[in-house]
């Protein structure tokens, strides 16, 4: 059996890249999929420690995150579109008009 | 004490007849307000007399309680009404005549543009006035006094668009608010000592206490904090300023409120205080002190003014010295004997004077009167006879009252000859001025005619705006208050004749040590001083004529002979002027400085100022984190994620 601290390191080593990603990456596609790898990196703790307790609880807590990604993802791409029509551009350093 | 529903009545109708006029006056026609006005007032009249006649002056006082006000511990107030012999003389010197100038303001405000707030106001005054009679205790009468003063100060400024009236109206209402706080920190002693305010319970426990004879004590704190409130009220050195500015209110206002009865309120409440007053001798000696200078000083005053009713407020001023001059020696009948035949005879001199203004289409300078005997008789008629009243010549009123007076302060253990020689001389003053007003007024030339010919309608039509040729006789409605007031200011001295207003009162005031050596003292004394005041006021008289009929010259002269004293004397000594330097100036500087510019500007004002500015300057260096930039927002999040984290892994949280 593999031990818990595997799946964990794995985990925040996924959180990790995911969140390098999101802060380097000037591209909003690709920040968008570094939001996705985070949540992959915490889905992927809660169902190592599920398995470790024997509890349904974080498998459960697993379908809510991927059923409010895909939402999140919908209303995301479509956002992103949006941005594209009018900006002509994903590069979200030029997308700074909310500001002072 | 037999209790009288009747009573509340009696301050609740003129309250009623202010709260109609008062709020539908604006929309009846005059009239309806004259209708209400009088109704209202004349009923209370009716209804004093009524109770009045049922009143029989061995029985006990009549009381109702209305309902309870302040109930507090052990302490309480109530809405309760007392009516003994003291206050039913004051009740029907003012209902009756409050009832008479009523009438007369009918004549003499019918062409004011406000008549329907003239006469709220003058039913709401008639309200407070009683409310502080019938109260039963001090602080259902302190809600009557500042009640009184409220409508004094509405009254005073009812002209109000005339700045003059509008500072006087102030003026009045801030120097009865030093008299007020000393009236106030009275009541707070009785309250601390006595813990109660109603007059039969504090007097119940003041009775049994000694005569402070050996130095101050607590009855002579209280007794010169409440002589402090009478002085404010009852226009009495040091606070006298505000009477003579109050003659910029209408006439009738004077009359009633300026001399018959708001001003003699103070003499009510040192009466109806006179228990604390008499075991207090240094608190009577102020009060009689205060009294005999205010009167000398008042009348001198009197001499030299040529306005008509500024001559008639010091008068005032100089008759309430004598009141209290009376209360001072002990003789508080004699001082509420004047204050009914002051009533009379001073609301007539009003009265007379507002017929005189009248007649002669606004103007109040003696010197632009003069030989009004044949155009206005019956005003000259009444003001005859209440100058003989005032001046004190017998049969007329004021002889007796001041008589009295003049009697008590030689006889009574704690009066002196200095007080009846100071009064002595202050009556013989008062004759002389009153029959120099009545001279320059009604006898020799009329003078308005030529100041008219050639400055005509520049200020002889100022106040009145109604046509004028030459002075005409004022209407009935004026005329017949003047006569009943005439009447009266003939016959009310003979109430007095035998001391049967004394035994009246005594129920009240009890056989007091002035009355005792009144009596004990030889009647050839007394019949001697009665012949020095008959003498003094002839002697008045007779300077007058040779100085106002006979030899109209030699006043000039006199006056230029006397050069610096008369412009002091012309000029009220400096008093407002001394004032203004010693307290008026000092405190606006010390607003303007201190208050204004230091604590509210520099204080009040840079504290929320620089607060906001501090808020400012922080969210000026704070805003450039919102830079719009999206990864740096996401470098703060996963920053603040990181600290948040290393805290709780450091601190071991679970």
């Amino acid at each position: 059996m593999v031990p818990l601290s595997y799946y964990l390191v794995l985990s925040g080593f996924l959180f990790a890249c995911g969140v390098a990603g999101f802060l380097i990456k000037r591209n909003i596609i690709t920040i968008f999929m570094s939001i996705e790898l985070m949540l992959n990196g915490v889905n992927l703790s809660f169902v190592a420690f599920a398995a470790h307790w024997h509890s349904l609880a974080g498998q459960v807590f697993v379908f809510f995150v991927m059923v409010v990604a895909a939402a999140e993802a919908t209303v995301g791409l479509a956002i992103i579109i949006a941005v594209y029509r009018t900006r002509e551009t994903l590069n979200v350093d030029q997308v700074n008009l909310l500001k002072l | 004490m037999t209790q009288n529903p009747y009573l509340w009545l009696i301050p609740t109708l003129p309250l009623a007849g202010a709260t109609i006029n008062g709020l539908l006056g604006r929309r009846s026609s005059k009239n309806a307000v004259t209708t209400i006005a009088l109704a209202f007032s004349g009923l209370a009249f009716a209804l004093a007399l009524w109770i009045a006649i049922g009143f029989s002056s061995t029985a006990a006082p009549y009381g109702f309680t209305l309902a309870h006000w302040i109930r507090s511990g052990n302490f309480s107030a109530d809405f309760a009404l007392y009516l003994d012999q003291l206050s039913l003389v004051m009740l029907l010197v003012v209902t009756g005549v409050g009832f008479l100038i009523h009438i007369y303001s009918v004549g003499y405000m019918w062409d004011d543009p406000s008549y329907y707030r003239f006469f709220a106001y003058l039913n709401l005054f008639m309200f407070f006035m009683l409310t502080l009679i019938l109260a039963s205790n001090y602080l259902l009468m302190f809600i009557g006094w500042e009640g009184v003063g409220l409508a004094s100060y509405l009254l005073i400024g009812f002209w109000f668009t005339k700045d003059s009236a509008a500072s006087a109206g102030k003026k009045a209402f801030i120097v009865n608010r030093i008299g007020d706080f000393g009236f106030l920190i009275g009541l707070f002693l009785i309250i601390q000592h006595f813990g109660s305010l109603d007059f039969t319970r504090v007097f119940a426990q003041v009775d049994p206490m000694a005569v402070e004879n050996s130095g101050a004590g607590l009855l002579t704190a209280i007794g010169i904090l409440l002589m402090v409130g009478a002085c404010g009220k009852s226009a009495q050195i040091p606070l006298y300023v505000w009477l003579p500015d109050a003659m910029e209110g209408p006439t009738p206002v004077s009359a009633l409120i300026h001399a018959a009865t708001m001003v003699t309120a103070g003499v009510y409440m040192v009466s109806r205080s006179h228990m604390i007053f008499e075991r207090a001798p240094i608190a009577l000696m102020v009060v009689a002190v205060i009294g005999t200078l205010t009167a000398l000083f008042a009348a001198t005053i009197g001499i030299t003014q040529t306005d008509i009713k500024k001559v008639l407020a010091y008068s005032t001023i100089s008759q309430l010295g004598y009141m209290f001059m009376s209360c001072g020696v002990g003789a508080f009948s004699a001082g509420i004997f004047h204050l009914m035949t002051h009533a009379f005879f001073k609301g007539l001199l009003f009265l007379a004077a507002g017929s005189v203004i009248h007649a002669v289409g606004g103007e109040q300078d003696m010197r632009k009167m003069g030989g009004l005997r044949s155009y206005i008789p019956w005003t000259f008629l009444t003001m005859g006879i209440a100058t003989l009243a005032i001046a004190g010549i017998p049969p007329f009123a004021g002889f007796w009252s001041k008589d009295e007076i003049l009697w008590k302060a030689y006889s009574s253990p704690h009066g002196s000859w200095v007080f009846w020689l100071i009064g002595v001389i202050t009556a013989f003053i008062t004759s002389f001025y009153m029959f120099r007003l009545l001279f320059m007024t009604f006898f020799g030339d009329y003078h308005g005619a030529q100041v008219d010919s050639h400055g005509h309608g520049s200020h002889s039509h100022g106040a009145d705006d109604h046509g004028h040729g030459e002075p005409h006789e004022s209407p009935m409605v004026m005329l017949v208050p003047l006569m009943i007031l005439a009447v009266l200011s003939v016959i009310g001295g003979l109430v007095g004749v035998g001391n049967r207003f004394e035994h009246f009162l005594e129920p009240v005031f009890g056989i007091g040590v002035a009355e005792a050596a009144g009596e004990a003292a030889s009647h050839g004394t007394e019949l001697l001083l009665m012949g020095v005041s008959i003498t003094v006021a002839a002697l008045g008289f007779i300077l007058a004529y040779l100085l106002y009929v006979s030899k109209p010259y030699l006043p000039q002269k006199i006056a230029d002979g006397l050069n610096g004293f008369y412009t002091a004397v012309l000029n009220k000594y400096y008093v407002d002027e001394l004032y203004a330097k010693l307290f008026v100036k000092p405190l606006i500087d010390g607003s303007t400085t201190i208050l204004w510019q230091g604590v509210d500007r520099k204080v009040i004002d840079d504290t929320v100022n620089n607060a906001a500015d501090g808020a400012r300057h922080v969210s000026d260096e704070v805003r450039h984190m919102q830079s719009g930039n999206l990864r740096s927002y996401a470098g703060w999040i996963a920053a603040g994620s990181a600290v948040v984290i290393a805290y709780m892994i450091w601190m071991g949280v679970r």
